[in-house]
């Protein structure tokens, strides 16, 4: 397998993985609108915390009692897991490869990507 | 306003911001934040979370179309990522620290910055060079399809690239936005990679970069459902559309309009900074 297959292998699936999030948020999206339509917004002012799914468990759990806005915040997971399956796939492409450099180096970015993550779990 | 009317107005301002982000290739993310903020009075720190998540949709939505035309290279990409989602988890940091007006001023001036380039412009840097002992060692150089034959080129000041890539990293977990103009300059100009190339492999890392930001903005609750879902669904759509048209339009003159549109917004964020209005 060279670069370019393994390339184009991993943008497809990352549109697929863009287009299943567009879809799970637009779902999430309708659900709220049609709940919360004339509700007075304001985002004026930041307040920390927000709507209180922040972390993982907290928007896996509010998805899975079909709320809408958790069904937004676990499309908009989707959508940020993508970059980081990106990588993932490329350390098994350069493995197959036999390329060590590169696949040590896609594996230090995937670990510094996990690491950040884990603030929000 | 109800919430009927901002997320059509957020949806309608995000498609405009995406579709000028992809025909000026600076992105969507530098006119949603000013957007937001300026025309809505959203607060600074919800704006540049919804504004991440576009930036990784975008990225990885157009990710199969910029491989198909063969000019990525994903061995330089991946290498300079290290150095540019450290940045973001510093950059990402920082936002936290930060307050909004002084968050307000660096925007504004990373505007004026994108405003410069638009005006400008960015001749490619026509001769090619060979690789240096360093980037040789990385085997960080490629092929690209030059009139439908392969042309090989090779890469220099790979230091000073990461210093660069670091850098950008910092303003994409800072501003929340892809800082590709950043990544390009530092691949195009600075490691003498194509600016086809340069383009293509910044539309590739800017993904993987915001992602490392995005585990801070949820932690910290600048990604918030409401705000974030009309910008991620209207910039994807303005950026797919504007892709498609990128071939048929003039882009000389709408980068001169978006130039000015850019400077006008930059002054007006470091003016509402400094008087502390946003």
């Amino acid at each position: 397998m060279d670069d370019r297959r393994l390339e184009t292998i991993i943008g497809r699936l990352l549109q697929v993985g863009v287009l299943l999030a567009a879809a799970m948020v637009t779902f999430g999206a309708l659900a709220y609108l049609v709940q919360h339509h004339a509700d007075r917004v304001d985002y004026r002012h930041f307040v920390s915390g927000g709507p209180g799914i922040c972390a993982f468990p907290g928007i896996v759990s509010s998805a899975a009692h079909f709320e809408s806005l958790g069904i937004i915040q676990l499309g908009l997971l989707i959508l940020i897991a993508t970059p980081v399956a990106r990588v993932g796939l490329a350390i098994a492409g350069f493995a197959l490869e036999r390329d060590r450099l590169y696949t040590v180096v896609s594996v230090i970015v995937l670990l510094i990507l996990l690491a950040s993550l884990m603030h929000a779990t | 306003m109800t919430a009927l009317e901002f997320t059509v107005v957020v949806w309608a301002l995000s498609a405009l911001a995406g579709f000028l982000g992809a025909l000026t290739g600076l992105g969507g993310g530098v006119v949603v934040v000013p957007a937001l903020t300026l025309a809505l009075g959203v607060d600074m720190k919800y704006a540049i979370g919804a504004s991440l998540v576009s930036v990784i949709a975008t990225s990885s939505g157009a990710a199969a179309a910029y491989v198909r035309e063969g000019f990525s290279n994903i061995r330089i990409g991946m290498f300079l990522e290290i150095a540019t989602t450290i940045g973001a988890v510093l950059g990402a940091f920082l936002a936290s620290r930060f307050s909004t007006h002084a968050l307000a001023i660096v925007f504004g001036l990373i505007l004026l910055q994108a405003a410069y380039l638009s005006f400008k412009g960015t001749p490619e840097s026509a001769e090619r060079v060979a690789s240096d002992a360093l980037a040789a060692r990385l085997r960080l150089g490629g092929t690209y399809p030059v009139a439908g034959s392969p042309q090989t080129y090779g890469v220099r000041n790979v230091p000073a690239g990461l210093a660069m890539m670091f850098g950008a990293g910092a303003l994409s977990g800072l501003l929340g936005i892809g800082s590709g103009a950043v990544k390009v300059i530092a691949m195009d100009r600075v490691m003498r990679i194509p600016f086809k190339v340069s383009t293509t492999t910044s539309n590739f890392m800017i993904g993987v970069t915001a992602a490392a930001s995005a585990g801070l903005y949820l932690k910290h609750g600048y990604i918030d459902p409401r705000v974030a879902m009309p910008v991620m669904l209207g910039v994807l759509a303005g950026a797919l559309v504007g892709a498609k048209l990128l071939v048929h339009m003039r882009v000389k003159t709408l980068r001169m309009v978006f130039g000015a549109v850019i400077l006008a917004l930059a002054i007006e964020m470091i003016v509402n900074g400094i008087t502390g209005k946003v």
